[in-house]
């Protein structure tokens, strides 16, 4: 088509701009080139469509048309049931739905939860977006929250005490999670600026640090939490299981961090650091003005990635004994009214951890793009 | 592009030295990459520096800004003396600007926030004020209306004018230049070329290390040939083109003109 253009004729430095062929764009186009190529692409089309149709149907059926939402045991759901399992009995879930939220936190004091889950959510709007009037203090107001958290759920302070024991479900799961991610980052920023020091002390305590948390794994950081730490601590002094746990939890997830953002920051062309000295900033200015937000930028899917990593191995504490989400609903599982139910158990909790760590994913990609400032030097 | 007229030339030559370097060495590891550096600079000169790659010109000017540190001999930068001592680097630092040869611009800012950042934050200037002396300068490098951009949406040319501007907006005393054309399309070069021009008739002291000849001739007071880390010849410019002493320097330039 091209040589049909050029034999009618446009002189040299007057050919327009021309639409591309009209087969190569737009919906038939997308269809053609991604669906139909070859014949191979043509065959694997089919076979998907056929999968497609052959799982979904029954699928939907079973989680949500044929489903029971409300009844007082299984026996009852599958009464309701034109044969037993035929659909899911979410009234199991919906029944222990306050449990696997507030764990055993005393009834009373709930509101003190929902308060706390509220300001969470400030807390987090407050530091993703950026047209909010006052933007710094809602900075500082994200940066007290976990404080505030904490106070509102354990109490103290004027608030009935509750003891951590009593924490459980999702409520303990969001706890585990926030906290780790919220002191791991400045942790692991700092681990990894410390392992680019030029002080050799500093720089061997980091490496040493990260490398020795690195090399065990989270279950056997959280048994030493869980009985070995005793050992190390005064004798008839108690400290709590829970924060041991979120110590080591944090300590892990920051090795981690530190080790994606030292890779942010190699990813730096030496020229920044040398126009940054060139100008007279200091190290810390240089830092936060130019190299950090440069180099996080750069992390940004790694450390995603290992907060999402964080938040599915919260899990794990179930070993030493504390309920989380998963525990708690495993625990459930052993009611006899519920026996046999764990599907819609375990597909409730992956679905409450994909909304979760798919939220992170996409705001993360969101995050990228918005950053994008067209270059690359 | 006259040579600098001799009213000028004898100005400078009666101004006090502003940089001075006595017994200089650097290694790089085992690398011997500079020997025995002498040299002298008054206020207001205009110097360039060419030799072959590796021959330690850019090392040079970059230990004039402590980039690199020397291990031996002294340099001292209008007074201060360049040692570990990080308040004399500091201050050093302020009085001596640095253009690079990749321009490295800031890519997360705005030209505007490149040019402001160093006056805000290093010299505690106000935001206002270090904007609107930020928009004279980019007036000077005749890229104003790019304030708002990100460096990645400008040309090369643009970027390296953004960078003169940046080093400018700290009111340096000394100018320094590590090869500021030599990442450029060659259509780029002249609109480099020509801010730097202006600069040197606004009277800067300003070391060059190039190997843009038509600068030289132009503005330079003394070009410097360096050979394997050694200041092997320098000259003014005329005699130095027309009347080189050393045999190196000879083939260097034979290599540079006629190709």
């Amino acid at each position: 088509m091209a040589q049909n253009h050029t034999a009618q004729g446009y002189a040299p430095g007057t050919h327009p701009d021309l639409p591309p062929p009209v087969r190569t764009t737009g919906p038939v186009g997308w269809i053609r080139a991604n669906l139909l190529s070859s014949p191979l692409n043509i065959t694997l089309t089919l076979l998907c469509a056929w999968l497609l149709w052959s799982v979904l149907p029954p699928a939907l059926n079973w989680a949500l048309f044929d489903a029971i939402w409300s009844a007082t045991d299984r026996k009852d759901c599958w009464a309701q049931m034109d044969e037993p399992r035929a659909g899911a009995c979410w009234a199991f879930i919906r029944g222990s739905f306050r449990l696997f939220i507030y764990g055993w936190y005393p009834e009373p004091e709930r509101w003190r939860v929902n308060i706390a889950f509220i300001l969470l959510v400030l807390a987090i709007v407050g530091v993703l977006r950026d047209s909010l009037p006052g933007k710094k203090y809602w900075l500082w107001f994200a940066v007290a929250f976990p404080f505030i958290g904490a106070w509102l759920i354990v109490g103290g302070f004027g608030l009935t005490p509750v003891g951590t024991q009593k924490l459980g479900g999702i409520l303990l799961t969001v706890i585990i999670g926030v906290t780790g991610i919220t002191f791991s980052l400045p942790l692991g920023i700092a681990l990894a600026l410390g392992r680019r020091s030029k002080l050799p002390a500093l720089r061997a305590v980091c490496v040493i640090f990260i490398e020795f948390i690195r090399g065990v794994p989270l279950i056997t950081l959280l048994f030493v939490a869980s009985t070995m730490l005793t050992y190390f601590l005064p004798p008839g002094s108690t400290f709590d299981l829970l924060m041991r746990v979120l110590i080591m939890v944090t300590l892990f997830s920051a090795a981690y961090i530190a080790e994606v953002v030292r890779g942010g920051l190699q990813g730096l062309s030496s020229g920044q650091y040398e126009a940054a000295d060139s100008l007279g900033l200091t190290y810390w200015k240089a830092h936060r003005l130019i190299i950090l937000p440069q180099a996080l930028k750069i992390s940004i899917p790694g450390i995603v990635n290992t907060f999402i990593g964080l938040y599915k191995d919260s899990v794990l504490v179930l070993i030493i004994g504390m309920m989380d989400i998963l525990g708690l609903g495993r625990a459930r599982l052993n009611d006899p009214d519920w026996l046999g139910l764990a599907p819609e158990l375990y597909l409730f909790i992956a679905l409450f951890f994909f909304l979760c760590c798919f939220s992170m994913a996409r705001y993360s990609l969101s995050l990228e793009k918005k950053l994008e400032t067209g270059h690359a030097q | 592009m006259n040579n600098p007229d001799d009213t000028q030339n004898n100005a400078v030559e009666l101004a006090e030295p502003i940089i001075t370097i006595n017994g200089m060495h650097k290694w790089f590891g085992d690398f011997h990459v500079l020997k025995n550096i002498n040299l002298e600079v008054r206020r207001g000169e205009r110097i360039v520096i060419c030799g072959p790659s590796g021959s330690g010109k850019s090392t040079l000017i970059r230990c004039i800004n402590r980039l690199e540190e020397h291990q031996q001999g002294t340099i001292t930068v209008d007074g201060t003396e360049l040692t570990r001592d990080l308040k004399n680097i500091e201050i050093v630092r302020s009085e001596v600007g640095m253009v690079f040869q990749q321009f490295n611009l800031f890519p997360h800012l705005t030209v505007l926030e490149n040019v402001t950042l160093a006056p805000i934050w290093v010299r505690k200037m106000p935001r206002a004020e270090a904007e609107e002396s930020a928009m004279q300068y980019l007036e000077r490098v005749k890229i104003p209306e790019q304030a708002l951009k990100y460096p990645g949406q400008l040309s090369g040319g643009q970027q390296q004018r953004v960078a003169i501007a940046r080093s400018l907006c700290m009111n340096p005393r000394i100018m320094l230049f590590d090869e500021p054309t030599s990442a450029l399309d060659p259509e780029m070069i002249k609109e480099v070329l020509d801010v730097m021009i202006e600069l040197a008739e606004s009277g800067m002291t300003m070391l060059v290390v190039t190997h843009e000849m038509g600068f030289a001739t132009a503005v330079a007071h003394r070009v410097i040939f360096m050979d394997g880390g050694e200041i092997i010849e320098e000259k003014p410019p005329q005699e130095f083109f027309e009347s080189p002493d050393h045999e190196r320097t000879k083939l260097f330039l034979s290599q540079i003109l006629h190709h």
